[in-house]
């Protein structure tokens, strides 16, 4: 599948997730650094309806941090969010989240008990592949109840049996203050959720086999029964794509927005 | 008058800042001083520590390529939507380059600590990274308020030497307006000195403005002012200009090597790669 159509599909499948009912709505949706795909998910999620606050760190107009970036930790460290904001009956299910509640995260590595690398491999601090950084990761995971873990590599070299450094763990003692951690992971190839400390194939991505998943996948994971092919976007996703999120993306993603917008290949 | 020195340049803005001095700089999306920093590589600036707040990209890769850079302190060194930060990528690898990893709200924390006065903070989280296993600096401690045991990470205070930034607007008195980079504020908070160049000077007084007040770091935390109009550019510069896409996608594929880093850099400190007009 080449790359466009690809982005399509990944933005369609995580914006999905955004209004699965099998999960609470989300409340409160935060997106950090160099995340077009997770912010064009939370725009088509909006678009087609779903309901909640979405904060761009990096938006470059109309930025909803006025204390600047450290807000953005701040807000994810601040406990509950308002009970005035809610009704009645939704207190208790929110009961000990955070104000933000959905938070993305990737990793140079992925392991199979959901911790992530963002430092890179061999010798500390990654002197064989250096990645970028940890950036909050290694904050966020602990505070934002759930954090939805993105990454298009979908290879052995990422999704691994265990990664070199933990930039974040994905989980922690029960007397380590935690809010939550991962609830899905989405990679170009398929989609899991984590459950019981382990990943949980939900669905292939079209072109995919469940051969090819597990040799491209350094973890052990589990199949669902009913394991189905994630369905590829609709004719009013792909539309929205390329009209609507591609025009909330132009200004903070502008390459990769241009490429949302540009006319489907004969 | 008591107040921020008015500088004739930036240039003399850079002079003041000595070798090995721990300089702290915003990230490319914020106000970033990037004529500052053409000025501090002009004059061969050595062994400066940098303290990113609280990731690094286009200036903190330049000075690394440049050889002004010892150390680095960050969470992140990245050109963003442009790819990885080449220059500092080969720096680490070649060993030439101290990197203390850190998390972005440590960096803060650090920050607010010394804002505060008080020698360290807590923060959440942390625990079981290995980022906590290679900062000897940072402690953990049981939070002395639990009924259970309740560890807690503590980071140390932070004041660096020097605050470095671009902003768009001060007044005659060396009130800065930074708008809703607050966390530009604590930093100047913390620093030693703040050591800032502005798109202009104006006549009006900042602080008279109930509109202009909250968005602005005053005058007692300022230590020098320069106008640099475009100081920003290539970065952007809030929603006065955007980052100039075609000089940043050019950086990244020169800087792969050093060659190629070396061309840019000599068109960059001659003006030629930052004068794209909006």
């Amino acid at each position: 599948m080449n790359s466009p159509s690809r982005h399509f599909l990944l933005i369609a499948a995580l914006a999905r997730h955004l209004r699965d009912p099998a999960f609470p709505p989300p409340r409160h949706i935060a997106i950090g650094a160099a995340s077009p795909i997770p912010a064009g998910a939370a725009w088509l999620a909006r678009a087609m309806g779903a309901e909640f606050r979405l904060s761009l760190l990096h938006r470059r107009r109309g930025n909803p941090f006025t204390e600047g970036s450290r807000e953005l930790f701040d807000l994810a460290g601040q406990g509950r969010i308002d009970r005035f904001l809610l009704g009645g009956g939704e207190i208790e299910e929110l009961a000990g989240q955070g104000r933000i509640d959905m938070f993305f995260l990737g990793g140079g590595e992925i392991d199979g008990e959901a911790n992530i690398n963002l430092i890179g491999t061999g010798e500390w601090p990654g002197l064989e592949a250096r990645f970028p950084g940890s950036f909050g990761s290694a904050f966020m995971y602990f505070m934002v109840p759930r954090i939805v873990l993105f990454r298009e590599e979908h290879s052995p070299r990422t999704l691994v049996e265990r990664v070199q450094w933990v930039s974040a763990p994905g989980r922690s003692p029960a007397h380590h203050f935690r809010r939550g951690g991962a609830e899905v992971l989405l990679t170009s190839r398929a989609f899991f959720h984590f459950r019981e400390g382990g990943f949980h194939l939900i669905s292939l991505h079209p072109g995919e086999t469940l051969a090819g998943v597990q040799a491209a996948t350094g973890f052990r994971f589990t199949v669902a029964p009913d394991l189905a092919e994630t369905p590829p976007p609709t004719a009013e996703e792909l539309h929205l794509i390329r009209t609507e999120v591609a025009s909330r993306l132009a200004s903070d993603y502008p390459a990769f927005a241009s490429r949302l917008a540009a006319p489907p290949p004969l | 008058m008591i107040g921020p020195a008015r500088e004739v340049s930036v240039d003399a803005l850079a002079a003041r800042i000595p070798d090995g001095a721990l300089i702290a700089l915003p990230p490319d999306y914020s106000l970033s001083p990037v004529s500052l920093v053409a000025a501090l590589i002009r004059r061969r600036v050595a062994a400066l520590r940098l303290f990113c707040l609280p990731v690094g990209g286009f200036l903190a890769d330049l000075l690394i390529g440049a050889g002004s850079v010892a150390e680095i302190e960050t969470s992140a060194v990245s050109l963003g939507e442009f790819g990885p930060a080449p220059r500092f990528l080969a720096a680490l690898r070649a060993g030439r380059l101290r990197l203390r990893d850190a998390t972005c709200p440590a960096l803060h924390t650090a920050l607010q600590a010394a804002e505060k006065g008080v020698p360290f903070m807590p923060l959440r989280g942390i625990l079981g990274s290995d980022i906590l296993a290679h900062r000897p600096d940072w402690g953990v401690i049981d939070n002395p308020f639990a009924d259970g045991p309740d560890p807690i990470v503590l980071i140390p205070a932070i004041r660096p030497d020097f605050a470095l930034f671009h902003a768009p607007l001060a007044d005659r008195e060396g009130n800065v307006w930074v708008g809703r980079r607050r966390e530009l504020a604590t930093l100047a908070h913390a620093a030693e000195a703040s050591l800032v160049t502005v798109e202009r000077i104006c006549d009006e007084a900042l602080l008279e403005d109930e509109r202009m007040a909250p968005g602005l770091i005053t005058a007692p935390y300022i230590t020098a002012i320069a106008e640099s109009p475009r100081g920003a550019a290539p970065l952007g510069l809030l929603d006065l200009y955007e980052p100039d896409s075609a000089t940043l996608t050019a950086y990244a594929r020169a800087a792969r090597d050093e060659e190629g880093f070396r061309a840019f850099l000599g068109r960059f400190l001659a003006g030629e790669e930052n004068a794209v007009p909006s």
